[in-house]
């Protein structure tokens, strides 16, 4: 039976961008457009099978060796820190993980920060790094509404074009990190199935450098 | 007393398989107890596999902890003695947090310690049977090798102390990229990681890159170093496992303890490296020992992901099942029938709902008769 490539793709708009450069790259899976709620598409001849995941669970079926590689944003891997390799930056999928608040917010240090966010373990890293006492709100939604009702004095979330953020009457007030897509490799399958590996990096590489 | 090798689980075999390996190399086995004074692990802490420690105080006021790892208490029990090696081997529970997930865990290890004065064959042992005890779990392994008295100048000699840690963590990625940003971050012209990223551009077996490693180092000033990692391989020279063997400057370890040779195992279905080692003379200095180090562990635990040998029938051969009236005495002598055939039995008054049987065997009356048989 020949060796087949997981690859695990996250589900919407990246995920679709991503295929499309694997194709370009000679891993094409034409059923994968054919819509409907199949997930999981295979091609035998090129040796791959691509299947759709949560964004964030892209990272946790790579590091379990359920898929070999996947694409998963940098926020996902620095809040995770999940055991893989980070082959690429893909360069797409940009954005930033930001501080966010009210556009009158100003900061009384007298008192811990309270911070909404998905991203506890950046916003606890980010004000630590700072020496700033703060009070986390894990939520796992709609964080931008949490300032508005007085749940917390700002959020740390990822901003892509600032429009949900002006549409709230917020704004960006610091930048933590640049967030792109990530090429991630499962480390004992890059092992094992390295020649596959190492021809799509490669050839994504090409596509990128192009 | 005799038994039959398939009442033992994969974990029970493995273990008996590394200590009789071990054992044929002249290692001898170290048995310790479960608890160690915390003090050494909190002088240690980056050593440990994972940050958690389970700690009770004992009657007599010390703070004691279940130990989360065996080398540091070997190292704590041996002497200096120069000249000799000391070479032990160990299966033992250790207590941590195990890798993804956030809970204790109860995990056996196996492993080995080469201590003292460590030379070529030393070394070269000690990888010898790190690729031998991998072969002995599967047939698909990869031993991966690295020198770290390779990459460790480069790191410094790159990236400003403060960022070595950071620039090491993307070596462990694979992480090219990361190191072009650690570069932007603190000024460093991305052309002075050029080496760095070149030299872990070298991957694969190493009769094919040796010579690319030779002529880098040539380069760099790093040919007793290259030259180090070729002694350290030298063993495997025309075995069959030379193939399973990769060189990966990836492959990296907490140089605050480790340096010169480190490696890695991986065997195909297990999602992560079931086996890793490394020269450890830093640690050693750090605990005030003379001595080099050189050792491994074997995460059996990891193991689990590969499918479970069968021991055959999954239950028992017989269902023995008797009435009110038959004595202790008849029950057994009827148990007896079968377990002479070397089948196992299971007697009861009715045949168990939960138990998996191939025959279901009546005792009455005195006699035994067979009432189904799946044969």
């Amino acid at each position: 039976m020949k060796t087949m490539l997981n690859v695990a793709l996250p589900k919407g708009r990246l995920g679709e961008k991503v295929y499309d450069m694997f194709e370009a790259a000679g891993f094409e899976c034409p059923s994968i457009r054919d819509g409907g709620r199949k997930l999981i598409f295979e091609n035998e001849a090129a040796g791959v099978r691509y299947f759709w995941a949560k964004p964030s669970d892209v990272a946790i079926y790579v590091e379990r060796g359920a898929a070999d590689i996947g694409v998963v944003g940098k926020d996902i891997l620095v809040e995770y820190s999940p055991n893989v390799y980070e082959l690429l930056d893909l360069n797409i999928g940009r954005c930033r993980m930001a501080v966010a608040g009210p556009k009158n917010f100003s900061d009384d240090s007298s008192r811990p920060l309270r911070v909404a966010t998905k991203f506890s373990h950046i916003a606890a890293d980010y004000y630590a790094g700072q020496g700033r006492d703060i009070d986390i709100i894990h939520l796992n939604g709609s964080i931008e509404i949490a300032p508005i009702l007085g749940l917390s004095d700002v959020i740390v979330d990822i901003v892509e074009t600032g429009t949900t953020l002006r549409e709230n009457d917020l704004e960006v007030k610091e930048t933590i990190m640049p967030i792109s897509a990530r090429l991630i490799a499962n480390k004992a399958g890059f092992r094992f199935k390295n020649a596959l590996i190492e021809r799509i990096v490669s050839e994504l590489s090409a596509q990128m450098e192009a | 007393m005799e038994f039959d090798n398939g009442v033992l689980d994969n974990t029970e075999r493995n273990i008996y398989a590394l200590r009789s390996l071990y054992g044929r190399y002249g290692y001898t086995h170290y048995k310790m107890g479960k608890f160690e004074e915390y003090d050494l692990y909190s002088r240690n802490k980056d050593f440990l596999v994972s940050d958690g420690v389970i700690t009770f105080t004992d009657t007599n006021g010390k703070l004691m902890a279940l130990k989360p790892d065996v080398t540091l208490s070997i190292i704590k029990n041996c002497r200096d003695n120069p000249g000799a090696v000391q070479k032990l081997f160990y299966d033992e529970n250790v207590y941590r947090v195990s890798r993804g997930s956030d809970s204790f865990k109860e995990i056996m290890q196996s492993g080995l310690e080469c201590i003292g004065s460590i030379d070529e064959y030393c070394i070269g042992e000690v990888l010898w049977l790190a690729a031998k005890s991998l072969s002995r779990v599967c047939a698909d392994f990869v031993l991966e090798v690295s020198n770290l008295d390779m990459l460790t100048p480069l790191l410094s000699e790159i990236f400003p102390e403060g960022q070595v840690k950071a620039a090491l963590k993307c070596v462990d990625e694979k992480n090219i990229h990361g190191l072009d940003s650690i570069c932007a971050e603190s000024g460093v012209p991305k052309e002075k990681a050029d080496p760095l990223k070149e030299l872990l551009s070298i991957y694969g077996r190493p009769a094919d890159v040796m010579p690319q490693i030779s002529a880098f180092a040539a380069s760099h000033g790093l040919s007793a170093e290259a030259a180090a990692l070729a002694a350290a391989l030298e063993i495997f020279a025309g075995s069959e496992l030379e193939d399973r063997l990769v060189i990966d400057f990836s492959a990296v370890s907490d140089i605050k303890y480790y340096n010169g040779i480190v490696f890695r195992g991986f065997v195909n279905g297990v999602p992560d490296s079931v086996l890793c080692g490394g020269q450890y003379d830093r640690l050693m200095r750090r605990m005030g020992r003379e001595s080099g180090a050189i050792g491994f562990a074997v995460y059996l635990d990891m193991l689990n992901y590969l499918p479970q040998k069968s021991s055959g029938r999954d239950g028992v051969d017989v269902m023995l099942i008797y009435g009110p009236g038959e004595s202790p005495s008849a029950v057994r002598k009827a148990v007896a029938q079968f377990t002479s055939q070397g089948l196992t039995v299971l007697a009861g008054r009715s045949p168990s709902q939960k138990a998996r049987y191939g025959r279901l065997a009546e005792l009455k009356d005195g006699r035994v008769t067979i009432i189904e048989d799946d044969a």
